[in-house]
């Protein structure tokens, strides 16, 4: 439990990382399965760790304003305009660049953006929230939960994305429609607009890196080599340039790449397969459904999702992968659409993050928790049920 | 006498308005806008979900609130520029309704927006905090129509007669 708090602004890492040597020194894990989930998760981090790297200079470059720009231009001063193309950038950054670009970098973009066009951004602020969790089910490098799952699954990474693309897509129009609905009120309330900014200039260069390495994502498992291979020379391009024109300096690059971060996620991984070893896994097995039918499919799905709102998604996912794994791809991607969805029951993720800003006192600038859960309440069953069923419909078609 | 406009993104115009034509030349204005705390607080929430990133430095709730009291500002310049006259200007931060009743503690008249659905005339067409600011006021209030008040044509015809 401990490791999914936050205290006194420390990363976690300075928790989970003791607390991974107090596993393996009680004898809680045995060294060698330590040393085995270390080796598992060490690409897997490498991974994450390209792809942060590339967003962050995205940014640097210049991406993020340029959507900001784009967002004003197609909304034309209307506030569900503007909804429409927050959905779709925000869908097309989560799943391209991972859901980190869309909450630290978008977000800001996206407020910012509301403000000078005058209109209300609640609505379009708690759009990127929720579709950080919900359109990174596309693509492997999506989310960090996609990435352990990919690994586990042994789908080939077009395979992957061409199982969630229809998933995917329906899940982010249930969205949209619980969005319109519920935020009717925000959404008809539009002055005119005090400002125009002006345009920023468009960073080609940028585009055509990420172009380039979503390219190599399908190249390279087309050959069979790790696609982690495309995502590092993506990154190593962007910081290259940003190194030689002194936008950047080695330690900025090491600094994105969030080497506390990773740390966390190997340390996480030990701590969990601890727990999971001693009883946890017996304990679930007994609960999750078995067999690919969309009965057991819906099944996975929910029990992920509880299990993310509970303890956070990463840990869950960790804890259900080995369980799943057997039952083959379509137990894996139903498991990652409930992690992946779930968590916007909880603003903060999950129960256990929730408790702990109460108990640290970090809810000074609370949210209406009852507002937010009601948006949850609706838009999580809407997205995740047909989303589970489109899933199945891709594995039966593809 | 002190009138009091509570200015909200997408309908501060016409409250505007409103202190334009109907507060006394003599009267005392004052524009109020208050930042809720839910739109940081989400991005806060948001950041909190995402495990194990490290420190608040990335935080992007905190971009917001820089942001949000930065936009709070411009609202209340564009609202002084289109006033066109003395007015005392207030920017609070906390939960809206409230804010808004406390605010309004020693005015005579309190100016505000419809905010509901007013796509259909009715019940719906305050939203919570204005119902909230209406119920509470501790002085008389001016409820305006965002756009041009509805004709007198879209009155609902009259329920049938009981037997």
């Amino acid at each position: 439990m401990w490791a999914v708090v936050r205290p006194f602004g420390w990363p976690e890492a300075v928790l989970a990382v003791p607390a991974a040597g107090i596993a393996v020194a009680t004898g809680a894990i045995s060294l060698d399965h330590a040393r085995a989930e270390a080796e598992r998760l060490g690409p897997v981090v490498g991974f994450l760790a390209a792809v942060l790297v590339l967003a962050h200079f995205c940014d640097v470059e210049g991406l993020f304003r340029t959507c900001g720009a784009w967002m004003a231009e197609w909304a034309k001063g209307s506030p569900s305009r503007l909804l429409t193309a927050v959905f779709a950038l925000a869908s097309a950054i989560t799943a391209v660049l991972s859901l980190d670009a869309t909450i630290v970098l978008l977000t800001p973009v996206v407020f910012a953006t509301a403000s000078r066009m005058g209109v209300r951004p609640k609505p379009h602020v708690y759009a990127c929230t929720h579709l950080s969790n919900t359109a990174s089910l596309l693509l492997p490098v999506s989310n960090l939960t996609n990435l352990l799952a990919f690994a586990a699954s042994g789908l080939s990474f077009t395979r992957f994305a061409g199982l969630m693309v229809l998933p995917w897509l329906v899940a982010i129009g249930a969205e949209y429609l619980v969005f319109r609905k519920f935020f009717a009120r925000d959404l008809a309330a539009a002055a005119p607009s005090p400002t125009s900014g002006d345009t920023p200039e468009l960073p080609v260069f940028a585009l055509a890196t990420v172009a380039c390495t979503l390219a190599g994502f399908v190249l390279t498992s087309a050959v069979g080599i790790d696609p982690a291979w495309a995502a590092f020379a993506g990154a190593l391009v962007m910081a290259g340039r940003a190194l030689l024109r002194r936008q950047a300096t080695p330690l900025t690059v090491v600094r994105a790449a969030a080497p506390s971060f990773l740390a966390f996620v190997l340390a996480l991984g030990i701590v969990v397969r601890a727990v999971v070893d001693n009883g946890l896994s017996d304990a679930l097995g007994h609960v999750l459904p078995g067999g690919t039918g969309i009965a057991a499919l819906l099944g996975i799905a929910a029990l992920a999702a509880v299990l993310a709102n509970l303890i956070n998604n990463l840990p869950a996912v960790l804890v259900l992968l080995p369980l799943t794994a057997q039952a083959g791809p379509g137990a894996v991607l139903a498991v990652l659409l409930g992690v992946n969805i779930g968590p916007n029951l909880t603003y903060a993720g999950s129960l256990a993050t929730l408790l702990w800003r109460r108990i640290v006192h970090q809810h000074e600038h609370d949210v209406d928790i009852k507002e937010f859960t009601k948006l949850g309440l609706l838009a999580v069953p809407s997205a995740l049920v047909p989303a589970v069923v489109a899933l199945w419909v891709s594995l039966q078609v593809l | 006498m002190r009138v009091i406009a509570w200015l909200v993104e997408g309908t501060w115009p016409a409250c505007v308005d409103a202190v334009r034509t109907h507060a006394p030349a003599d009267s005392e204005v004052v524009l109020l806008h208050v930042s809720g705390p839910d739109v940081p607080g989400v991005a806060h929430g948001a950041f909190a979900g995402l495990l194990g990133r490290g420190g608040p430095r990335r935080d992007p709730g905190t971009r917001l609130e820089d942001l949000g009291s930065t936009s709070a500002a411009e609202l209340l310049d564009a609202a002084a520029e289109r006033l066109g006259r003395p007015y005392v200007r207030m920017e609070r931060a906390g939960r809206v309704e409230r804010e808004v009743v406390a605010a309004a503690d020693d005015a005579d008249l309190l100016v505000l927006a419809r905010d509901g659905d007013r796509a259909r005339l009715g019940p719906h067409s305050l939203g919570p905090a204005v119902r909230f600011a209406v119920d509470h006021a501790p002085c008389p209030v001016l409820l305006v129509w965002p756009e041009a008040a509805p004709g007198i044509s879209t009155l609902p015809p009259p329920p049938p007669p009981h037997h």
